[in-house]
């Protein structure tokens, strides 16, 4: 079932055109990525799919129009507030959302153990390291309970191995919860990781040059094949961004 | 260490201070100056000592004063920055005239101010308002502005509304900016009483320091000098420890908790 349908969005600032008619789908259940480069406006599509910005085209959601709250955003960087404790952090939305204070801690603690953050109820978040930080934020992002996340750049600020850890995390709690998914990214080994789907866009003004899927098993950190397969996708995505004669790329997995 | 380390923190400003004491003391004895004129700081104390019912008696209008009229101050500067804050309009009206409130000469003022509104506590607070009010409005306005953007929007996305932006996010962003500016116009606040008192009160320390410099007693004056200068630092210290309270936060996670189990979760 198709959720998230966008069909011709444009977004320009003044004379500068920053997204030339993007059109894509997410279905239910569904991790998607938009890959692109820096600059190209992939945090502007997520800022109208907000309703933080206004622009051109269709946005549906389950056939109608698209309204308010269906998103649950997780920003780049985390956004925590240094002056809420972990926990107060974690309930900001819902407590947005009119729930009390308390409820909203009742709901979200038992959570705190599956996203690695038990014991860290209390801390500020001055006191966790940078993964554990990204964890509390997708807690936050996760417990609002919408129908769809949007997750922008959410490792961008991580040490590449502390955003490795996050990604492999990422996909088992994905296995485990089945979210549906936006992604934005430029790091191409995390889309493909991650993703049952990719678009590629252009840089600014962006369009969708390509749509890749990636029907690899998961978890797919595990095998050396699945890992050349990925690595293979890997490649025919950077020459579609870098410009180069795209090399032929299996659209479906090959049999090793 | 932990009792020591405070200690060794203050010792280079205690013995300085010890040193500009002791060098007074020296001028004052040995030199040959009349204490009409300079009077030791020996003799500033025991004076002060002496005549404690009446500095006592003077010193707490001043504090009255200082307290009300900071209490206003402060409920002022909360009030017009949230205003300003919501109307940027109101903004461009009002700074001007807030800056300008800021060249009013305190000597020409003062005695307007009693003038017009009498001999009791209006007028002080008003001039404690004054003088402590820029400060603390400057650096709320601009705390509010120093909210991070992606707080902002995220709150946004989660359907919050501008006073919930405001409260859940601005304000608490703008206190480290709060009580620096707070830190500031604390130490004009008794200044800003003793000048009101000055230009004309029935009791406190302005009033006090008028009429020991009309009996020629300047070790009485130094005297009400020293209490308010106790009064300021106790106020500024008052002003630190609220901030600790405040936000407890500030001194978390310096050295940042290691992450037990980054990559073991898949």
């Amino acid at each position: 079932m198709t959720r998230l349908e966008l069909r011709d969005v444009r977004k320009s600032f003044g004379a500068l055109e920053v997204l030339a008619g993007i059109s894509l789908d997410v279905r239910a259940g569904e991790f998607v990525s938009i890959l692109g480069p820096s600059g190209a406006g992939k945090s502007t599509l997520f800022q109208l799919l907000t309703g933080a910005l206004k622009g051109e085209g269709s946005m549906r959601f389950d056939g109608a129009p698209l309204d308010g709250a269906r998103f649950a955003f997780m920003p780049q960087r985390d956004a925590l507030m240094p002056w809420r404790r972990v926990i107060d952090n974690a309930t900001l939305g819902l407590e947005v959302q009119g729930m009390k204070r308390r409820a909203a801690r009742e709901r979200v603690a038992p959570l705190f153990a599956e996203f690695g953050l038990a014991g860290f109820e209390r801390a500020w978040p001055a006191e966790l390291s940078g993964g554990m930080r990204q964890r509390a934020a997708l807690l936050r992002t996760v417990v609002q309970q919408r129908d769809m996340l949007l997750l922008d750049e959410p490792f961008g600020a991580l040490d590449a191995l502390t955003r490795a850890a996050m990604q492999r995390w990422l996909e088992g709690m994905w296995q485990s919860h089945r979210w549906t998914a936006l992604l934005i990214t430029h790091d191409v080994r995390e889309a493909v990781l991650l993703s049952d789907r990719i678009y590629v866009l252009s840089a600014r003004p962006a369009r969708v040059v390509r749509e890749v899927a990636v029907p690899l098993p998961r978890p797919r950190t595990e095998s050396a094949a699945l890992a050349r397969e990925a690595a293979a996708i890997e490649a025919g995505i950077l020459d579609t961004l870098l410009g180069q004669p795209p090399i032929r790329v299996p659209d479906h997995p090959m049999e090793n | 260490m932990a009792l020591i380390r405070p200690f060794a923190k203050i010792l280079p400003a205690a013995l300085a201070f010890a040193l500009l004491l002791t060098a007074w003391e020296l001028c004052a004895r040995l030199g040959g100056i009349a204490p009409t004129v300079l009077p030791a700081p020996s003799r500033v104390l025991a004076q002060a000592w002496e005549n404690r019912a009446a500095l006592a008696e003077n010193t707490l209008p001043t504090i009255r004063a200082t307290l009300a009229g900071f209490a206003c101050s402060l409920l002022a500067a909360f009030t017009l920055s949230a205003l300003v804050d919501f109307l940027p309009r109101l903004r461009r009206a009002l700074f001007p005239l807030l800056i300008a409130s800021q060249t009013l000469p305190l000597v020409a003022i003062a005695p307007l101010v009693v003038l017009w509104f009498g001999f009791g506590l209006l007028p002080k607070i008003l001039l404690v308002a004054l003088v402590t009010f820029f400060p603390m409005m400057v650096a709320l306005v601009e705390g509010y502005a120093a909210t991070s953007m992606e707080i902002s929007q995220m709150l946004a996305a989660m359907g919050a509304g501008r006073w919930r932006i405001f409260w859940a996010a601005r304000l608490p962003s703008a206190l480290p900016y709060f009580f620096a500016g707070l830190r500031i116009s604390i130490t004009y606040a008794v200044v800003g009483a003793i000048f009101a008192e000055y230009a004309g009160a029935a009791k406190g320390l302005g009033i006090y320091m008028l009429s020991a410099k009309n009996n020629f007693r300047p070790d009485l004056v130094l005297a009400a000098v020293a209490v308010s200068s106790v009064l300021t630092l106790a106020l500024f210290g008052l002003a630190v420890l609220v901030q600790r309270l405040a936000m407890p936060w500030e001194n978390a996670g310096s050295e940042g908790k290691s992450d037990p189990d980054a990559g073991g979760r898949a």
